[in-house]
């Protein structure tokens, strides 16, 4: 059995990851495995004839698609003959520019920039990325789907994520048939929430791009790469396919990323003794080489495979830095649940977060992590609120904003009421009133039992069946009186027709300007250049619905005001041995009628006083009117009472009981922790009042104990408290209050 | 960049300022309205290598071939492309047919596909 403090230990929920030693041949390496290539990069007559230590006769069929397509030879001989470190330098060098390093980054083979980037250093990389990401806006991507394929609740949850600011919104399906239901659901809603935000639903390759061609989504994400030949082949594909596949959906004006991520072959058994870092060099450079735009990587579905071994926390932001070296979109990961400790995630994030990146997430929960057929997220919607508070905090545009929670009921009710007349209209289902208004209201799907799992499946058969494309569902929307969201969906499908959103890391802003590395580049070269928010989105990011004034406290607290103190006039110094004064602060009957602890100021004033009648003691109440500071407060109260002693009480709760020979700073007891303290422990504190005033032994009395962040919890409302009591406070002398 | 362009046109060559939300409503619309022009994909692909992506323009070009081949037809060719599904004959084939159809770059990446499947071992066995 081991002892207390060691069991203690391990019951803390990060010891529910899995944490791996090293093993090179299982691939479990983050960087620099000692069977990772040494760069090289031959050219023999306008060709690749080696790469990375490996002959043309032996490339594999990834290592013949970067050499045939994946290296810019004019600058190869001047990319490859730099010195590692001078061109690691050169990532936070705010004197060699983005565009530089993306030229000379062109003519790397994936074993030279995996060497350059393993070099970075963990405060470097957040300065490289600052730097190196395509998009100078930052935004991010959530993911919306549920687990009965609800549709009402699709629409509902694809609006709220639109109306907190995600651009992108990535769907899928636990049953396969149901994709184009949740497509045009999903887009309905993401409609209703806002202008101009990009839709896709995730599912196996064929389905998602017959959906494309129909309008029913308007991204692709789902192409995976892989960095060696077999697991590539095992994934049913290869570079040629995907490349065919890219410009298949380019051909349809449909924008499109790849998906790879460091551990994937080796989860899959087939790293073939390499770091996760090198092969994800080879995917990254893949995807430059096939054409994509763009890639999501950093772990991905195989984070927690990366973060199980020394550094791979690290890998997963470098990789994504590779991508951007590359001159491609970066979604950074920070999808699939990589830790069960709130401190591992919050860590694996935070660098990518105030580094900022074209989207921080490739899918932010913004659902119940129940509700999330990808697998829960790194965040939640559980979460939005901390991720709302740590873009405030550090003064960074992580791409989200806070939503007025009266305006997000609205929203929530037009996006299911769109779906239903929609789905109505083209004949494609009927939903109940209680089905609707349950998933108004839900936080999940759990919480709407009036679901029917039947209609999504009808609703999506019919759409196959039909050949129902976004058109009818445009119609659809405008002939119901949607004409706002009618409009929004075919102006979606009027930029496939321009196009302009093919470009590495394009969203549409809520004005539908295309933001990308064409229209908005990131131009950051140091302190005072790069990404700024603009007043107006910073106030979007400073103004949580959280965040209170003086004026918001002074309301709340006159909404507990009362008659039952009435001031009698000056207070009289009394000789009576008997006599204890409560010396209350200015603001008492005047401003503030609440303690910080939730009871009524008077409530606390009937049971100092019980507790003195117990003792045989007679309470007067008097206002001290010229200091707000307690003990001062106790010791006048000290001086005008008859048996030297008296009881000091601010309006937050914080009190004292005080003797008039005593300094101000010095008293009896004190019960300084004012949230905590109830009514029993004011009681005891007027039974000891009453004690000390007869001379007898006072009951010793204990600060309860909390294990909350008090702190955190009430000084903002402790200052707003005290600027009230200075407020009130005068140079009047103490006056005497009655309690009626 | 990124305003409603008035000279853009689909697919159809019908102009964009013509796929109003009332013809859309009155079934005057058609999926090919709404569908990029070759053309477009053309310009997009120089855009593309003046800001400094030369392989996104190649794609770009290749899905300018594409445009006019029918969906069935895409699916088709990318079902093809896999790993074991197709003898390096049949893929020097479809190139030639591709070629023949205006898709040369289209072709190209058929041909180099064939070529390392067979040396890769990754082609049906004919």
């Amino acid at each position: 059995m081991t002892i207390g403090r060691i069991r203690f230990m391990d019951e803390q929920r990060v010891n529910l990851d899995g944490f791996a030693v090293p093993d090179v041949d299982l691939g479990l390496m983050a960087f620099a495995s000692p069977h990772d290539p040494i760069p090289s990069l031959v050219i023999s007559e306008g060709r690749v004839t080696e790469l990375d230590s490996r002959p043309a006769s032996e490339f594999d069929a990834i290592d013949s698609f970067i050499a045939a397509h994946g290296i810019d030879l004019d600058v190869a001989i001047e990319a490859m003959a730099l010195d590692n470190l001078v061109a690691a330098r050169m990532f936070i060098d705010p004197n060699v520019s983005r565009s530089e390093i993306v030229r000379l980054v062109a003519g790397m083979t994936p074993a030279k920039l995996a060497e350059i980037i393993t070099l970075l250093r963990p405060a470097e990389l957040v300065i490289a990325m600052t730097k190196m990401r395509a998009r100078r806006t930052p935004s991010n991507q959530a993911h919306v789907t549920n687990r009965s394929d609800d549709p009402l609740l699709l629409s509902a949850d694809a609006a709220t994520a639109a109306a907190f600011g995600f651009r992108e919104i990535e769907t899928t399906v636990p049953v396969l048939g149901d994709a184009p239901s949740n497509a045009i659901a999903v887009s309905i809603g993401a409609a209703v929430g806002s202008a101009g935000v990009l839709v896709q639903c995730s599912v196996e390759e064929a389905l998602e791009l017959w959906m494309g061609l129909r309008g029913l989504v308007s991204y692709a994400e789902t192409v995976s790469l892989y960095g060696t030949e077999q697991i590539f082949v095992d994934g049913d594909d290869s570079p040629w396919s995907k490349a065919f596949l890219s410009s298949a959906y380019a051909s349809r004006g449909i924008k499109m990323r790849v998906t790879s991520g460091g551990g994937a072959e080796a989860l899959m058994g087939g790293a073939e003794k390499r770091s996760m870092f090198y092969l994800e060099a080879r995917c990254v450079s893949l995807a430059r080489a096939i054409g994509a735009q763009g890639v999501q990587n950093g772990g991905i579905d195989s984070a927690s495979v990366a973060s199980s071994v020394p550094g791979g926390v690290r890998s997963l932001m470098a990789e994504n830095l590779m991508v951007m070296a590359r001159n491609l979109e970066a979604c950074t990961g920070n999808d699939a649940l990589m830790s069960e400790s709130d401190v591992r995630r919050t860590s694996r994030t935070h660098p990518i977060f105030i580094a900022g990146s074209d989207y921080i997430c490739s899918g932010f929960g913004s659902i119940q992590r129940y509700d999330n057929m990808f697998g829960p997220s790194q965040w939640n919607s559980e979460d939005i609120d901390d991720f709302l508070a740590m873009q405030r905090d550090w003064g960074v545009d992580g791409g989200l904003r806070s939503t007025d929670m009266n305006a997000l009921e609205s929203l929530r009710e037009r996006a299911v009421s769109a779906v239903r007349d929609v789905y109505r209209y083209l004949g494609l289902g009927d939903f109940s009133d209680e089905w609707a208004a349950q998933a108004i209201d839900a936080a999940g799907s759990k919480d709407i039992p009036a679901a029917d799992l039947m209609t999504p499946l009808n609703a999506a058969r019919i759409v196959r069946d039909s050949g129902i494309t976004m058109l009818d569902v445009v119609t659809a929307l405008a002939d119901c009186g949607y004409e706002v969201e009618a409009g929004r969906m075919l102006t979606m499908l009027q930029q496939r027709v321009h196009g302009d959103y093919l470009h590495t890391a394009a969203i549409f802003d809520e004005q539908w300007n295309v933001l990308s590395l064409v229209t908005d580049p990131n131009d950051y070269a140091g302190p005072g250049t790069g990404y700024v928010p603009t007043p107006a989105r910073q106030a979007e990011i400073d103004g949580i619905r959280q965040e209170r004034s003086v004026a918001d406290l002074r309301a709340e607290q006159q909404q507990h005001s009362s008659h039952r103190l009435r001031s009698t006039g000056a207070a009289t110094l009394s000789t009576d041995p008997r006599d204890v004064v409560i010396g209350v602060s200015p603001a008492v009957g005047r401003e503030v009628w609440q303690t910080l602890s939730g009871l009524l100021v008077v409530d606390v004033l009937e049971e100092l006083l019980a507790g003195l009648e117990e003792e045989g003691c007679i309470g007067r109440i008097v206002r001290v009117n010229d200091t707000i500071d307690l003990g001062r407060l106790g010791l006048t109260a000290a001086q005008l009472s008859g048996s030297g002693i008296s009881i000091g009480l601010q309006a937050k709760g914080t009190a004292l009981i005080h003797r008039r020979d005593l300094t101000p700073l010095a008293n009896l007891e004190l019960y300084s922790v004012a949230p905590t303290v109830t009514r029993e422990l004011y009681r005891l504190l007027g039974t000891n009042a009453g004690r000390h005033a007869k001379g007898s032994t006072p009951e010793p009395a204990r600060n309860p104990y909390s294990d909350e962040a008090i702190e955190a919890r009430y000084h903002t409302k402790v200052i707003s408290l005290v600027a009230i009591e200075r407020s009130c406070s005068n140079v009047d002398v103490p006056e005497t209050l009655e309690l009626v | 960049m990124s305003e409603l362009n008035v000279d853009a046109y689909g697919y159809s060559e019908r102009p964009l300022s013509e796929v109003t939300l009332d013809a859309v409503r009155r079934g005057e619309v058609s999926i090919d309205d709404v569908r990029i022009h070759p053309n477009t994909l053309r310009h997009q692909a120089s855009v593309a290598a003046a800001h400094g992506n030369p392989n996104l323009s190649e794609n770009l070009l290749r899905a300018a071939e594409l445009t006019s081949i029918p969906d069935e037809e895409v699916m088709a060719i990318y079902e093809a492309l896999r790993p074991y599904r197709s003898t390096a004959s049949n893929l020097f084939e479809l190139a030639d047919s591709l070629d023949s159809r205006g898709a040369p770059l289209v072709a190209e990446l058929v041909r180099e596909a064939s070529r390392t499947y067979q040396r890769r071992g990754l082609a049906k066995p004919e």
